[in-house]
């Protein structure tokens, strides 16, 4: 099947009235490639993709597909298909009309729509599906139809709105690996929005963190989730202790020395450049912190005491407090052998300074 | 469960005064016409109803009745189903206001909106007026005391039941499948023609049986603005009781007409139960 395009967009913006739905957001989609639009709700992804698709007509911008603009065309012009939150599967037509419907008003002949069709039941495996109405269908055979009959006209960019945000946990977390499948075989551009963040991350290639209709960050999951450019991003993509502090001075490269304001020194890696006296935000992943039983010469080292335990089959998670820099939360690998600790007892908690995020904060 | 069997026994009470104003007025006289119908002269006999069918007028009459119902059905739906589109696809503030517009002629009463139509169509009425002043007809044109008065006043009347009708099929049918149609590559066109039209069938149905229905006993519009000749059954009834004093016959031809329009809800209450096919949407 044909190769995915290249989609890129250039300034794009969307204003009802006063109120700004997306600002100014230019990111280039490589071709290929799986995009996800990551946002709490609010935050413009729909919107964004809606302007790809062509039912929200941007207010600025321009929106490029292989280099051809197409912000002024209507979205049946568009080439693109589109799967919807709710399926939008056609309740009238049979599951074989709804994914021929794409070839049928495109005109192609019978034979050819028979095959492709059946290509596309084959690949979402519905076989033997194609005389039932949707009715007859549970939710997730309802997605596959909407998706095969989105990807049966071979368009350059599927775009997907949450598509799997109405299925169960466990068929959601199969349909993921089945889309992420169907994309690396089709080689298309699919443009994936989700609030999801760990449907974001298991599945793209690259990810835009949106908020407040602006872009936040992109980049790949690896690099948003161990590299956060603001707290924003951080605190979304997974979990993180956030510790607040005075930049001291700077280290080793593009390290820098803090103390918090409970009176701990700690080195970690500034997001932007600092300056010493500036206000941070430390912020460590949970899995990044571990009992140091004996202290470590190098690296950041934390006394505290455990105050809470809860275990979670293949991990446990500590709630530790430091005394006056609060409570952070450590996350260990049940393993055979690693000894629990008890509510009450002191902990050393070390972790490594490139672990550590420094943001600039506002101060009040 | 006793209790709740006596509880249920005890909403049927509820229901007692409705059913005895039914049997009173209703029922009763309904009783009245069918042995009418069939009673004369001290016998049993089916003299009228055979009468019906032998003399060629009131086939005539009948043929015409279906015909006036069947054009009237076909100009509300031509009328109808595009103010009701437009209705479904605005937004929902606007849809209430136009709304209240289109139900707005219930509250006046028939007689009133059909004299008030009458002294529009006539020969020097509102309506010729202005085709004559804007050249659209040499001379005033006869719009009133023929079939083509009897078609406006019932086709106005009648507008707002097509309305409603398709409107809550239309609202009820998903704007993302639209989209979808169009996502798909569907031109405007293609996406009305194979996603929207067919799922307003089940309206389209309703609507029209409904449209229908009504118009086969209509009495008081084509009774004021037909001619001598459009007679319908209901008029045909009325003659018979006032004028011909024939009783039993006017029973024959109530009895007929009851049963073509029970015929007709039947058809309908089928139809309209069409529109549960398409709600099972996950």
């Amino acid at each position: 099947m044909s190769p995915g395009a290249e989609v890129r967009l250039e300034g794009l913006s969307k204003s009802y009235g006063p109120v700004v739905a997306v600002r100014d957001v230019s990111v280039t989609i490589g071709p290929g490639s799986f995009f996800t639009l990551l946002g709490p709700s609010g935050s413009g992804k729909t919107t964004t993709l809606m302007m790809i698709a062509g039912f929200v007509h941007p207010t600025r911008g321009e929106i490029f597909v292989d280099g051809r603009p197409v912000a002024g065309l209507p979205p049946q012009k568009r080439d693109l298909g589109m799967v919807f939150q709710s399926y939008a599967v056609f309740p009238h037509l049979t599951v074989f009309e709804n994914i021929a419907f794409p070839l049928r008003v495109r005109q192609v002949a019978a034979a050819e729509l028979r095959r492709r069709v059946g290509e596309a039941l084959e690949l979402v495996r519905l076989q033997g599906y194609d005389r039932r109405l949707p009715r007859q269908l549970s939710g997730g055979e309802q997605q596959r139809v909407a998706l095969a009959r989105a990807l049966v006209f071979r368009p350059r960019v599927p775009l997907m709105d949450e598509p799997l945000g109405a299925l169960d946990k466990k068929l959601r977390a199969h349909m993921q690996l089945e889309l992420k499948h169907l994309q690396r075989q089709l080689h298309v551009t699919v443009v994936y929005v989700t609030h999801d963040q760990e449907e974001a991350l298991t599945m793209s290639d690259r990810v835009a963190v949106m908020r407040g209709g602006g872009l936040e960050q992109v980049g790949a999951p690896a690099e948003l989730y161990e590299a956060p450019a603001n707290r924003f991003v951080a605190d979304f993509l997974g979990e993180s202790n956030f510790l607040d502090g005075t930049v001291v001075g700077p280290a080793s490269g593009s390290r820098y020395r803090v103390r918090t304001a409970g009176g701990l020194e700690l080195q970690g890696v500034g997001a932007a450049p600092l300056a010493a006296g500036q206000a941070v935000t430390a912020a460590i992943r949970p899995e990044k912190l571990a009992p140091a039983e004996a202290p470590p010469a190098e690296g950041n080292v934390a006394k505290g005491v455990v105050e809470e335990l809860i275990y979670a089959g293949d991990a446990t998670r500590y709630r530790v407090t430091l005394g006056p820099d609060g409570t952070v939360s450590m996350r260990i690998p049940n393993r055979l052998g690693t000894r629990p600790y008890a509510i009450g007892e002191p902990v050393t908690l070390g972790w490594d300074p490139a672990e550590t995020r420094l943001f600039p904060r506002d101060v009040p | 469960m006793i209790p709740a069997r006596r509880e249920r026994r005890r909403e049927w009470l509820a229901l007692v005064p409705a059913l005895l104003v039914l049997l009173v007025l209703f029922i009763y006289p309904l009783y009245g016409i069918l042995s009418r119908s069939v009673y004369k002269g001290g016998g049993y006999t089916l003299d009228a109803y055979r009468q019906v069918f032998r003399v060629p007028v009131y086939l005539t009459v009948m043929a015409l009745t279906f015909r006036t119902a069947a054009v009237v059905t076909l100009l509300c739906l031509a009328l109808g189903y595009p103010l009701a589109y437009v209705l479904a696809r605005v937004r929902p503030r606007l849809a209430r206001l136009l709304l209240i517009v289109v139900v707005l002629p219930f509250f006046t009463s028939l007689i009133v909106r059909t004299y008030a139509w009458m002294v529009l169509l006539g020969r020097n009425g509102l309506v010729n007026q202005w085709l004559v002043a804007l050249g659209l007809a040499d001379k005033p044109l006869p719009l009133l005391y023929n079939q083509a008065g009897v078609l406006i006043g019932m086709t106005y009347i009648l507008l707002p039941f097509m309305v409603l009708t398709l409107f809550s099929v239309m609202r009820g049918i998903d704007p993302a499948l639209v989209r979808a149609a169009h996502s798909l590559g569907a031109s405007r066109f293609q996406a009305f023609r194979r996603v929207f039209l067919p799922l307003s069938l089940p309206g389209i149905a309703a609507g029209a049986l409904l449209v229908f229905i009504l118009s086969l006993g209509f009495f008081i519009t084509p009774a004021l603005m037909g001619g001598p000749s459009d007679v319908m059954i209901a008029m045909l009834i009325e003659r018979e009781v006032e004028i011909t004093l024939n009783w039993s016959f006017a029973s024959a031809l109530a009895v007929i007409l009851l049963a073509l329009t029970l015929a007709g809800f039947a058809l309908y209450s089928r139809v309209a139960g069409f529109e549960r096919l398409f709600e099972g949407r996950g």
